[in-house]
Order: structure tokens, then C-alpha cells, then sequence
């Protein structure tokens, strides 16, 4: 044997181990939202009970609204104000444009917990009362950081001689914002909101401590049924989620191929 | 699309880039419909000096008017004055057909205009079939045709290149010399043309003016530059030249005798006729082109008007339309061109190390009022060294034994 077929061996083993790491436990978790048993454990045939379960949960289908309400909304709020940071952060006029960018980058590194902890004593100090309003600006902070992030790079590799070719054909500044400029930023756009989108869905940690009793969200819930000992339902809610979760996949795939034509 | 023409007058134009003078104290006229060169080495402010007929860069201090109005101070987009981008700058988001619709669209035409105008613009430069397409799905040539009708659709009173033939290739470069001088002539606006390659200049332009270091330090017709160079810097940049470090001996009626270091004790007389007024004494520097001198082994016999000096061969280089010899005079080199006629000369071809003659009329040497620069005469060279270009097919004749 070559010992460059030896070495591709071992990589092609270790890439194997990942895969399973990865993949076994959704496996499993897909495979028994289908078993007829209250545990995960044997095999006792083939139903789709749970998933009936799941749509008659009226907690469940509350959490849902919740996650997506939550989700569009701080996605929606965090991309503009994302656009707006990076178009500012890009102007070289302005001054406290060095501090800002690396403060950007903070809530990255951050851990979650801490976030968490501080929005909570913000909004106890507050007084604002604990809930969907709290949920969603704390939801927004987030996301921020990544779509400044994801968009600001986009804009720094924009050729500047394009502003400079639309203002030689007559367009006045805003016009050159909408006819060039902000065409371009689309994709980065997309991408930032697709990013927000997902990590405000599945966040748990910061909205645990920002969303006090009687606001839940779908992971909310999951951990609460969990330590209930509720595990079927969950299993078939991952399931969707996971399916769900594919879908966006391949819808950005599309999108991006679209928009970069 | 012809329109009433205007001139454009620069007057005193400088900028400065944190204390840089990048362009300094320009002043000329184009006129209505020229083709008008900028000509320079890299970084002589060429680009500087369009951007500011272009308006992305405000003077220090100077004028710039476009028939009667100042526009010094008007943003790029109130210009009647278009620009070809290095770069090209196409809309990558846009098709050919909408990247050339674009000005049209900022003026919100009707759409049956746009189409029209666009339609002519694109067939102009004979992209009619390729409307639909990206910019990144098409060559290098194809957008150059792209940014030439994006630019012109406004009829612009002045279009400005920026090298635009730079980024391609040398056979598509020649092609689309030839295809400029033709838009040029269709749409008769006044072109201002930036390039570094000299020839390019010297073929598509009625008027070139040579940059160096923000300055202009000749403008005219390119055969004047050629024939006339006024300093030793126009002499080198446009074309090839020897340059031949004298002192004046004599003045005489009608020509002026030189005295020529070689090296050393050795010195050679030459004559020339007036092109400028030097005093007896006075250090300058002959440009002497080397197509104007011819070599032989044969001392001519007719040597009125003629200087003759003699010299050893010492390269030869045959370059298809024509053979370079370096002749050694002295410690000179001079740089000579023989084109391959044997109508003349019926002789057989000049070998290496062989002793020959030189000579050529005194009104081919050409007076610049400029002592010749250190490095040109000491370093035992008359002829600025410049890479020979192969690619015209450049062949060393191989030293018979
Ligand atoms: N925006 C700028 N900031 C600082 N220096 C500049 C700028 N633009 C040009 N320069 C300098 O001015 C000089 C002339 O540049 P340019 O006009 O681009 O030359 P060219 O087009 O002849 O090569 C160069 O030395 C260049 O470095
Ligand atoms: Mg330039």
C-alpha cells in the first residue's frame, strides 16, 4: 500500500466518524418520531400519532407563533438597521467609525449566557415587564452584530469606480444608492437576514432569561417538555424542524444562484 | 448625432495630493472635435488631469471651461462630459442593453426613445447581438465596446478614455485603435485620450501633449513631437533617438558647427541648422533619430550638407522591417536603423566589428537647448537603453567567425 493511500485511508475514516457523530442522533431522532412506544427505546411498529398529538397541542402551535413572529420580526428590524451600520461604518468621515467596528464584533465572542443575564437585569432595572416585547429587542441586539457583520463585508469589496461611472452618466447621489449601490448589497442582504433568521429561531439561552413566564418560544417549550418527560411529541417537532430547516437550505441555494445570476 | 462643438480651454490647472504635486500648473486648448492625447510615463498625472475635466477631482487652484462655461466647479453628473473607465466599469447587475440605457433611464425617457437611441448606440459598436447578456459573460473587447456606447448615449460634448486599449491584448489593441479613430470620426465630439504607449498615441491623435512629473513639456501634432522634440524627455519618450552630448564650436551663416566628446581625448565635429539660437560655447545635446542616419562601408562621396563620421559595428539585430546597428564611436553608441533597400547601396550586408561610415543631413540634427543629463554621456551611452521589443520578431544576426 502507498503511503499516500494510507493517509487518504485515515482522512476518509475520520471525515466517516464526523458524519456519524453528526448525523446518528437526528437519525435516530427522525426514526423513533415514528415508533409506537412512549420511549426511546425498541421497536414497537410504525405509527403517526405524535405528530396528531402535535397539531391538536394548542401549547405548541402558541410557541410557533411565537418563534416565527419573533424570528420575522427581529430579522426585519436587525437587516435594516444592519444596512444602515454598514453604510455608516463605510464612511470614512465619520469619526468614532475605528471603535465602532470592533464594538460590532463583541456580542460574536460574547457568550450567551452573559447576554442573557445582562438584558435581564436591563430589563428589570427597566421595569419593563418580561415578554414578547422583550423577547424581540433582545432578539434584535443579536442579531445585529451578525448582519452588520455579513453586509459591511459585502460592501468592502464594492468598486467604487461604479459610483464613480453612474455619476458620470448622470445619476445624482440617491439615484446612484438605488440604481447601483444598493442592487449590489443585495445578496450580502439576503444572506444577513437568512443568518438572522435562523439564529433567532433557534435560540434558547438569551431568550430563556429575556422571556420570563408565559412567553415561550418552540425551544422554550422543548426544554420545558423535556423536563417534563413529554419526548415523543418532541421527537416528531424535531423532525418538522429538521425538515424545515432543509428547505431553507435549498431555498437560499436557489435564492443566491438567482440573485448572483 | 453631430452637435454644436465646443472647445475646452485648461487654464492653470494644478492639484495637489497631500502636498504632491500630481499636476502642475497645466494650461492648453482643445479644440472642437480633436483627438486629443495625454501622453506620459505612469503616475505623470495623466489620470489626475482627466479626473478633473471629468469632475471627480477639484483643482487647487485653475479653470476649466467648456466653451464659454466654467464648469471647474460642477459636479460630474451637470458635465456634458462622458468617461471611458480603465476598468471598464460596467454595472455587473445590469445587462449590455441596460448598462447602455442607463444615462437615458436617469433622465426617465420614454421607453421607445431609450430603446431606439440604445439600439443605435449598440450597433455603432457592433454589439447589437449581444443586448441580453452580463457583463461577466463577455471578453475583454466586448465590454470596451459596452463602456465606448454606455458613454456616448448621452451625447456627451467631450468623451474622455482613460487607456482604454490597456487591458487587452496586443492584436485586439490594433483592432480597436482602428475602431476608435472610426467612432471618433461617426460621432465627431472632441475625444481627450490618456495612454502611456506612444505609439498608440502618435497613430490615433491629431494632437498629443507629453506629460512628465504633472508638468506638459510639449504639445503638437505627433510628427511635430517627433521631428521637433523640444526637450530631451520628448526626444526619449516619443519614438527612439541617440543623444549626442556637444558644445558649440562655430556659428556660421546658415549652420552651426559642434564638437562631440567620445570618451576620453576623442571628438568628432558635427553640423546642424538652426532650430534653435545657441551661443559659440554653449554645452547641448543633439537628438538624432536613428532612422535618419545611414551606415555603409563606402565613404559617400557627395558631402555637402552631410555629416559623415566613422564608426565600428558592434551589434547587429534584424527586426524584419528593418536591421538595428549599434555603432561604436568612440566610447558613443549610436543606435541605427537600416531599412532593407538595396536600390542605393548595392553592397553585401555589414558584418560585426566591421569599420563603417555614418552619416546624415545637418538638418536631421536636431538641437535641444539641455546639456545632456549624467549618466548619458559617462555612462558611454548616447542611446537611452530601452528593453528592444522582441515581439515584432526581433532576430540577433549571429556573429560570423
Ligand atoms: N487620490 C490620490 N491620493 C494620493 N495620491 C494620488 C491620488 N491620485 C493620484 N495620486 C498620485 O498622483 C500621481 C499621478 O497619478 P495619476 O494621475 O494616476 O498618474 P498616471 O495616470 O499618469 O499614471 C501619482 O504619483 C499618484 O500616486
Ligand atoms: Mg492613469
Amino acid at each position: 500500500m502507498k503511503p499516500g493511500s494510507l493517509y487518504r485511508r485515515l482522512n476518509l475514516s475520520a471525515f466517516t466518524l464526523v458524519m456519524i457523530f453528526l448525523y446518528i442522533p437526528i437519525l435516530i431522532l427522525i426514526i423513533f418520531s415514528f415508533n409506537n412506544s412512549k420511549i426511546v427505546a425498541g421497536w414497537k411498529g410504525f405509527t403517526l400519532k405524535y405528530y396528531l398529538l402535535l397539531f391538536q397541542n394548542e401549547q405548541i402551535k402558541l410557541a410557533f407563533q411565537h418563534t416565527v413572529m419573533i424570528a420575522l420580526t427581529s430579522t426585519l428590524v436587525s437587516t435594516i438597521l444592519g444596512v444602515l451600520a454598514a453604510l455608516g461604518l463605510e464612511n470614512k468621515r465619520f469619526k468614532g467609525r475605528k471603535v465602532l467596528r470592533a464594538l460590532v464584533y463583541v456580542p460574536l465572542i460574547m457568550p450567551d449566557i452573559l447576554m442573557g443575564v445582562s438584558l435581564a437585569l436591563l430589563f428589570n432595572f427597566l421595569r419593563v415587564g418580561t415578554g414578547m416585547l422583550t423577547v424581540f429587542i433582545a432578539h434584535v441586539t443579536f442579531c445585529l452584530s451578525y448582519t452588520v457583520i455579513v453586509i459591511q463585508s459585502r460592501l468592502e469589496g464594492f468598486d467604487y469606480s461604479l459610483v464613480e461611472a453612474a455619476m458620470d452618466l448622470g445619476a445624482k447621489p440617491w439615484l446612484i444608492f438605488w440604481k447601483v449601490k444598493f442592487p449590489l448589497m443585495v445578496p450580502g442582504i439576503v444572506a444577513a437576514a437568512l443568518l438572522a433568521f435562523t439564529l433567532s429561531i433557534d435560540d434558547f439561552i438569551i431568550t430563556f432569561f429575556t422571556s420570563g413566564r408565559g412567553f415561550d418560544t418552540l425551544p422554550i417549550y422543548v426544554e420545558g417538555a423535556i423536563r417534563r418527560g413529554t419526548i415523543t411529541t418532541i421527537n416528531a417537532l424535531s423532525t418538522l424542524m429538521v425538515g424545515f430547516t432543509l428547505l431553507l437550505v435549498i431555498t437560499t441555494k436557489r435564492i443566491r444562484k438567482l440573485l448572483l445570476n | 448625432m453631430r452637435r454644436a462643438l465646443e472647445e475646452i480651454r485648461i487654464e492653470h490647472l494644478t492639484k495637489s495630493f497631500d502636498g504632491f504635486v500630481a499636476v502642475n500648473d497645466v494650461s492648453l486648448t482643445i479644440k472642437p472635435g480633436e483627438l486629443y492625447s495625454f501622453l506620459g510615463p505612469s503616475g505623470c498625472g495623466k489620470t489626475t488631469l482627466l479626473r478633473m475635466i471629468a469632475g471627480f477631482e477639484t483643482p487647487l487652484t485653475g479653470r476649466i471651461l467648456l466653451g464659454n462655461q466654467d464648469i471647474t466647479q460642477l459636479p460630474p453628473y451637470k458635465r456634458q462630459v462622458n468617461t471611458i473607465f480603465q476598468n471598464y466599469s460596467l454595472f455587473p447587475h445590469m445587462t449590455v442593453y441596460e448598462n447602455v440605457a442607463f444615462a437615458l433611464r436617469i433622465r426617465k425617457l420614454p421607453n421607445p426613445e431609450i430603446d431606439a437611441r440604445v439600439r443605435e448606440m449598440l450597433q455603432l459598436v457592433k454589439m447589437e447581438d449581444q443586448a441580453a447578456k452580463y457583463p461577466n459573460t463577455i471578453s475583454g473587447g466586448q465590454k470596451q465596446r459596452v463602456a465606448i456606447a454606455r458613454a456616448l448615449i448621452n451625447k456627451p460634448k467631450v468623451l474622455l478614455l482613460d487607456e482604454p486599449l490597456a487591458a487587452l491584448d496586443l492584436k485586439l489593441r490594433q483592432h480597436m485603435l482602428i475602431e476608435l479613430m472610426n467612432i471618433h470620426d461617426a460621432v465627431g465630439i472632441t475625444f481627450i485620450y490618456v495612454t502611456h504607449d506612444q505609439s498608440e498615441a502618435m497613430s490615433i491623435s491629431d494632437r498629443v501633449a507629453v506629460m512628465n512629473q504633472g508638468n506638459i513639456i510639449q504639445s503638437g501634432p505627433p510628427d511635430d513631437i517627433y521631428e521637433r522634440p523640444a526637450s530631451i524627455f520628448s526626444a526619449y519618450f516619443i519614438g527612439d533617438t541617440n543623444l549626442i552630448p556637444a558644445e558649440v564650436t562655430s556659428i556660421e551663416e546658415d549652420y552651426v558647427d559642434l564638437k562631440c566628446q567620445a570618451g576620453g581625448q576623442d571628438s568628432f565635429e558635427i553640423d546642424s541648422t538652426f532650430n534653435i539660437k545657441p551661443e559659440v560655447g554653449q554645452k547641448l545635446t543633439v537628438s538624432l533619430r536613428p532612422e535618419k542616419i545611414a551606415v555603409s562601408r563606402t565613404k559617400p562621396t557627395e558631402l555637402d550638407d552631410i555629416n559623415v563620421i566613422k564608426g565600428v559595428i558592434e551589434d547587429i539585430l534584424y527586426l524584419g522591417t528593418h536591421t538595428q546597428y549599434i555603432v561604436k564611436v568612440g566610447n558613443l553608441k549610436f543606435r541605427v536603423f537600416d531599412q532593407h533597400k538595396r536600390v542605393y547601396f548595392d553592397e553585401a550586408a555589414l558584418d560585426w566589428e566591421e569599420p563603417v561610415w555614418l552619416f546624415w543631413h545637418d538638418t536631421d540634427s536636431w538641437l535641444i537647448d539641455e546639456v545632456t543629463p549624467a549618466g548619458l554621456d559617462v555612462g558611454e551611452i548616447n542611446v537611452f537603453e530601452r528593453p528592444i521589443q522582441m515581439s515584432r520578431g526581433g532576430k540577433r544576426i549571429p556573429r560570423s567567425e
